[in-house]
């Protein structure tokens, strides 16, 4: 037990958890804390909104697979981080934000600055904490790292009265925390591990379909193992890129709306499809019904909700991606020494080549070549961000991402403005790495204000900007559904993007074809600053192949003819 | 409700601390499930709550609740009560209109017959505390409406299993 303050015991927990990078914004009911971290050596990233905080501890945690944490005032402070915590909710993300709140006697009083924070999170947080004592503190903070890190990870909001943060009081901090309504069920079922290998082992067409669960359990090599051993080829969830190497001769690449087209006709031909780590988001599957209708579904997740929540599966399997895949493994390898050359792994190879050579009439414009330029020159460790719209779904068509945590994108929420301080995040958690956002304009100037932070704080990333002077998804679906009636979408207000960035002292740079960027792009990533590249592109270029909504993944769109 | 629907009554234990209501009650709200009746109150444990949770659900939908309520980090178990074996009480308090000594009578007996208490009797009212199952208290209710109805306050199922099964 050692007297101190609320605020110190909230500083030195944070250590202890091993926090070393805070991402937030002062403002009166927080400052007792921000005093205590003048002493402390854990570094703050003055953020210039805290939905931008709540990303950059997003993009933290998502690099790093460890919880990011934000921080900001009661009140506006509070609300205005409520996109970025919903974002990582959507996507599974493990932050905790700290918001501070109206000393006690002032709470419901109306006070100023005052809202119900933890009212207006609940739905969007996995839990929330409300100490009401200085010494409650410790125990909060054990409880909220315990909770947004284990099981399916998620925010957590600590809401600080602005008095148990100046309250002095004997504290002391334990080293474990018990919750009784807490145990996330780890281990599989064996009997359900054996039927799963026995089903794997007796389909002709299996395919393997991998999530973020895959990433967040860093059980990508227990996953190619099997795929491997198999010959099963992987499809990816739009968060699961990145959890089976893209270059890989089994990867088909993402299915979903702008899947990869080889991926969704697979994914349509497959007698047993064994789902890792994905929650059967209708952005992946298309129409629920039409959906692997006459495949064996194994479904292999750590929330019990996710099966049968979608679509119900002939073989749920409650556990860790992790612990059920080194399993699963071992029960195929006592069944399987060696797989040779199958019928359905010829057939996986044929159509891998027709879809790639581009048979199918796929034309390459501006925007997917730069995306192929970005992966030709970023290293395999580089991290690309991307926003959302356009922008993140060529990234999805035409960026091949080889290793875990190198790819993030808000994919539940559909985020704009994710992407730059995500980015940020991730370039503090990796500071050796280059890190690129992959952008739009419309995206971009939600949060360009984050271009502040990575001057002032030395944080050299790199955006990419597909500028279309447009909302162009929005355009896209207003082309083919709507008749052409461009309701709202042209963006012309907006300023030259290299004036900006050069305004805020960072870098700027145009370019006009792909030559030109590819040079650009390479002194960019080994910048000392940040650098915003601006890649003028035409509105009217659409992404293709699209399913449209509300059909199945046979139903693939090439171009604007089939709408 | 609806074709392939059915009771469930979830006997629901929680942590009795503030905003576990809230929490649970907004899972409902926010995943489009609708609570029948709901009663809440403290049990033979210290800081624990037995949340008595009645919904009108057909098989995945149920599923999907008791999970969804099983995530919850302050609910400790979900217990789904097995309807055949169940101790189920409810209990109104209902305000009825005496208008002359004839309905007093004829009301008076009917008490009887349902084993209510007349908790008090004004010269133009009666407050009937009527305590059993859901059914028995709406048969109540419809026999009583002609006399007129002033108000009524029913608390919602609490129930548990019968016998050693916990």
């Amino acid at each position: 037990m050692v007297k101190m303050s609320g605020s110190q015991a909230l500083v030195q927990g944070l250590w202890s958890e091993g926090v070393r990078a805070i991402f937030g914004i002062p403002g009166g009911q927080i400052m007792p804390v921000y005093d205590a971290l003048y002493d402390s050596e854990i570094r703050h990233i003055l953020a210039r909104h805290e939905q931008c905080a709540a990303h950059m501890a997003d993009g933290y945690a998502r690099a790093s697979g460890h919880p990011g944490v934000c921080m900001a005032t009661s009140g506006p402070g509070a609300t205005n981080l409520v996109t970025g915590i919903a974002t990582a909710y959507a996507d599974s993300s493990p932050i905790v934000a700290i918001t501070g709140q109206v000393a006690k006697p002032f709470i419901g009083k109306d006070a100023f600055q005052e809202c119900d924070t933890i009212g207006i999170v609940t739905p969007i947080t996995k839990y929330t904490l409300q100490p009401m004592e200085p010494n409650e503190i410790p125990e909060a903070i054990k409880k909220a790292f315990l909770i947004a890190s284990t099981g399916r990870p998620g925010p957590v909001l600590i809401d600080i009265p602005r008095d148990v943060q100046t309250g002095v009081s004997d504290i002391s901090i334990p080293d474990k925390v018990e919750i009784r309504g807490y145990k996330p069920h780890i281990k599989p079922h064996p009997l359900q591990i054996e039927r799963a290998a026995d089903l794997l082992l007796n389909a002709d067409k299996p395919i393997i379909w991998s999530g973020g669960g895959v990433i967040i359990a860093n059980a990508a090599p227990q996953l190619r193992a099997i795929a491997e051993l198999l010959l099963a080829p992987v499809v990816t969830s739009l968060i699961g890129k990145g959890s089976f190497p893209e270059n890989h001769p089994l990867s088909l690449g993402p299915i979903g709306m702008h899947g990869r087209p080889e991926a969704n006709k697979m994914v349509c031909e497959t007698d047993c499809l064994l789902a890792v780590g994905v929650r059967f988001s209708d952005r992946s599957t298309g129409r629920f019904d039409e959906f692997c209708q006459d495949a064996s579904i194994i479904h292999i997740d750590i929330d019990p909700a996710e099966l049968g929540k979608n679509k119900k599966p002939n073989l749920p399997i409650v556990a860790d991606v992790g612990i059920a895949l080194n399993e699963l493994l071992a029960a195929i390898k006592r069944k399987l020494a060696k797989r040779e050359e199958t019928a359905w792994s010829k057939r996986v190879e044929e159509v891998k080549e027709q879809f790639q050579n581009g048979s199918f009439g796929e034309s390459k414009g501006y925007q997917p070549q730069i995306v192929e330029k970005i992966r030709e020159i970023l290293p395999s460790n580089g991290i690309l961000t991307t926003e959302v719209g356009k922008n993140q779904m060529w990234g999805e068509l035409y960026y091949k991402v080889i290793e875990p945590r190198t790819w993030i994108t808000s994919t539940g929420l559909g985020t704009m403005g994710f992407g730059f301080p995500a980015a940020v995040g991730a370039k503090v958690a990796k500071p050796d790495v280059p890190v690129v956002d992959l952008a739009g304009d419309g995206s971009f100037r939600m949060t360009e204000n984050s271009l502040a932070v990575c001057v002032d704080e030395h944080i050299p990333v790199t955006v990419v900007i597909l500028n279309n002077s447009s909302l162009g998804m929005v355009e896209q679906w207003q082309r083919l559904f709507h008749d052409k009636r461009y309701s709202a979408v042209k963006l012309s207000g907006s300023p030259d993007f290299v004036k900006l960035a050069e305004a805020y002292g960072a870098q700027g740079f145009r370019a006009q074809s792909i030559d030109e960027f590819g040079k650009v792009f390479k002194e960019a990533i080994k910048s000392e600053v940040a650098t915003v590249i601006d890649c003028p592109v035409a509105s009217e270029e659409d992404v293709f192949p699209f399913v449209p909504p509300g059909r199945g993944l046979k139903d693939v769109l090439y171009g604007a003819e089939g709408v | 409700m609806r074709l392939n629907e059915k009771l469930y009554t979830l006997s629901t234990i929680v942590e009795n601390k503030p905003g576990v209501l809230f929490r649970t009650a907004n899972m409902f709200r926010r995943r489009g499930f609708n609570i029948e009746s709901i009663s809440v109150g403290t049990i033979e444990q210290d800081g624990l709550s037995r949340m008595t949770i009645t919904v009108y659900a057909d098989e995945d939908t149920a599923e999907q609740i008791i999970k969804q309520l099983s995530k919850l980090i302050d609910v400790i178990k979900v217990n789904v009560l097995d309807e055949t074996d169940i101790v189920k009480r409810e209990l109104a308090l209902i305000k009825i209109q005496i208008q002359d000594s004839r309905s007093l009578t004829e009301l008076t007996n009917y008490c009887n017959i349902f084993r209510n208490r007349i908790i008090d009797v004004s010269p133009d009212s009666m407050i009937v505390e009527v305590t059993g199952t859901p059914d028995k208290v709406d048969a109540f209710v419809q026999l009583v409406q002609g006399y007129g109805i002033r108000e009524m306050a029913r608390t919602g199922i609490t129930a548990l299993q019968r016998g050693s099964k916990k």
